[in-house]
């Protein structure tokens, strides 16, 4: 609050200013607009200027989403495995995924706030139409799952056989498999649920297929890791072969609010981004999947492709959020 | 305490920018560039974190509209001083992970600057392209509907400074009739275009800063049925689940067989 003395000053610095602008105002006879008048419109909007803030998230949101959707999965595909009776080995691996993915995406995001010492205020409130706040939670709770189910493993295999031990391990796997695919799939939410119209037009469409990203992203690292088990091989032409389908479905499903999906960079990286993910790593898979090199191949296009691809969904959102007529076509039309 | 509102003029407004100066003065919102458009008399272009007011000059052709009753003006410069809606149903303040962001008593919606801590996700969750965030502070911003000056019984500084009461300030169902008699009025004296921007019957519920136009929203950047994202929830969700479900049944099946 300002102090009394100022107030008054500045309140009569206010009055000054309307009586300048009263002064200035005055217009003599005969004086004409500006030079060339009218200015030609775009479209029907002001000056074709933006209508919409484009989205100011840096470098590391991209990377999170990536990652984040790796170590989701990755932890899911732990607790499948357990269940199933999957190699100790590779539920370790899994696991170990997570948790990594876990410390490094608090870190990316803390590093994209304004204010990176107020990352705390993020658990002052527990929000259910921010999905903000609900990632921030769910990457808590992931966090804290995971961590707990790889202790209670590191334990196990050293041979603490404790019935209670063998419990809170299944509890901490069961609950990091759930909040991971909260993680990797409430991204696509949170964007979806935005004023940008690419992202809020696709909102159906983006959380499967982060989803897919992620568990196609997740079995590519097992095999990278050296896990080229039926299992894996599954996930990846399952992974890729719905990347696929998702791709065919963009290129004939072409809307205008989805131009920035095929034009500009976003456009441009978007295909191949597609293209990795989905049909070459499918036909790697295919044809190349019997010899471990093949499947290699596989795993890192499919990578890449995934990570490029959350890349381009941003640059999209800010390609679209700068459109005004994207905007006004799409609520004319509703 | 009465829900307080603005109502922007058009077609007083003779585009003076002392609301824009008031503005800054007063909430010493920091210099934001300087540069010359080309857009008319605009260059300050569009609201942002540091832009609280912000005047739009339209020049308009014939072909712009139904002008007068009988005669056309064969050009038209319209300006309006755009601010923040403070809508009924705000996407920031509902987006806002940190509670930073809130509700009022005066019915308007505050950041307040020493909760945000600048994730940016209200940026994209202001149908009106309205809040910023500004990068050397880190910060979101956007008008604070003067709350201070209102707590000590001011009118906003911009209302007061304007010459012309292009902007108004007042009780917000008043001022909504104020509004709809001012449309009226025009339209009787032959601006057939005249009409009331106040989008009532979409999600976003009503703003608290309402204006009187010529012609279309769009022409001024004003988004002609604005949505609060928060509606896109559902079926995102919807979707998530279903989504997760599916592929944790793949996971499975994988290590089945």
């Amino acid at each position: 609050m300002k102090s009394g003395a100022k107030l008054k000053a500045t309140e009569e610095r206010l009055e000054e200013i309307r009586e300048a602008a009263a002064e200035a105002a005055q217009v003599p006879a005969g004086v004409r607009p500006s030079v060339g008048s009218p200015q030609k419109r775009e479209g029907e909007s002001y000056y074709g200027l933006p209508a919409l803030k484009p989205p100011v998230w840096t470098w590391e949101v991209p990377l999170y989403f990536f990652l984040g959707g790796i170590a989701g999965l990755s932890a899911c595909i732990g607790f499948a495995a357990q269940m199933l009776h999957g190699a100790p080995e590779l539920i370790r691996l899994c696991l170990w995924v997570g948790l990594l993915g876990a410390a490094i995406c608090p870190v990316l995001l803390i590093a994209d706030l304004g204010r990176p010492l107020r990352f705390l205020n993020m658990l002052r409130v527990f929000k259910l139409q921010s999905a903000m706040s609900m990632g921030a939670w769910i990457l808590v709770a992931f966090s804290g799952c995971v961590f707990l189910a790889v202790l209670c493993f590191e334990l196990y295999v050293r041979g603490f056989t404790y019935p209670l031990l063998i419990g809170l391990l299944w509890l901490a796997e069961a609950s990091a498999a759930v909040t991971g695919l909260l993680l990797a799939s409430y991204t696509g939410v949170l964007i979806g649920a935005t004023a940008v119209p690419v992202w809020s037009e696709n909102r159906k469409l983006l959380p499967a297929h982060f989803l897919t990203s992620g568990l196609g992203g997740a079995s590519g690292i097992l095999e990278l890791a050296g896990f080229l088990v039926p299992a894996t091989q599954i996930l990846g032409f399952a992974a890729s072969g719905i990347e696929t389908l998702i791709e065919i479905m963009l290129q004939v499903w072409k809307r205008p609010v989805d131009a920035p999906l095929h034009h500009g960079r976003s456009g441009r990286t978007l295909l191949v981004a597609g293209l990795l993910e989905g049909p070459a790593a499918l036909l790697l898979r295919i044809f190349f999947g019997s010899v471990p090199a093949g499947r290699y191949a596989a795993a890192a296009t499919f990578l890449l492709g995934a990570l490029l691809s959350r890349y381009a969904w941003i640059w999209a959102g800010r390609a679209s959020a700068s459109d005004p007529q994207a905007l006004f076509q799409l609520q004319r039309k509703s | 305490m009465a829900f307080t509102a603005f109502l922007t003029d058009a077609t007083i407004c003779i585009g003076c920018k002392a609301c824009e100066v008031a503005c800054k003065e007063w909430n010493e919102v920091p210099e934001d560039g300087l540069v010359l458009s080309g857009f008319s008399y605009d260059n300050t272009q569009a609201l942002g974190a540091s832009t609280w007011r912000h005047v739009l000059f339209l020049e308009q052709p014939e072909v712009a509209g139904p002008q007068t009753a009988d005669t056309k003006d064969p050009f038209r410069w319209v300006f309006l001083s755009d601010v923040c809606k403070h809508c009924a149903n705000a996407g920031c303040l509902e987006s806002c992970p940190t509670g930073a962001i809130v509700r009022t008593e005066v019915g308007s919606v505050f950041v307040q600057p020493d909760v945000c801590n600048g994730c940016g996700y209200c940026v994209v969750s202001c149908p009106f392209g309205v809040i910023d965030k500004r990068p050397e502070d880190g910060r979101a911003f956007k008008c604070t509907f003067c709350y201070d000056r209102q707590k000590a019984g001011l009118v906003p500084a911009c209302a007061k400074a304007c010459p012309t009461q292009s902007i108004q300030f007042g009780d917000l169902e008043e001022l909504k009739q104020r509004g709809k008699n001012r449309v009226q009025e025009l339209q009787d004296r032959g601006y057939r275009d005249a009409r009331l921007y106040d989008p009532q019957e979409t999600s976003v519920g009503g703003i608290h800063a309402f204006f009187v136009i010529l012609g279309e929203p769009e022409a001024y950047n004003l988004p002609p049925a604005p949505q609060v994202p928060t509606v896109h929830l559902k079926s995102a969700w919807t979707s998530a689940l279903i989504s997760a479900a599916v592929l944790f049944a793949i996971i499975c099946a994988a290590f089945a067989v």
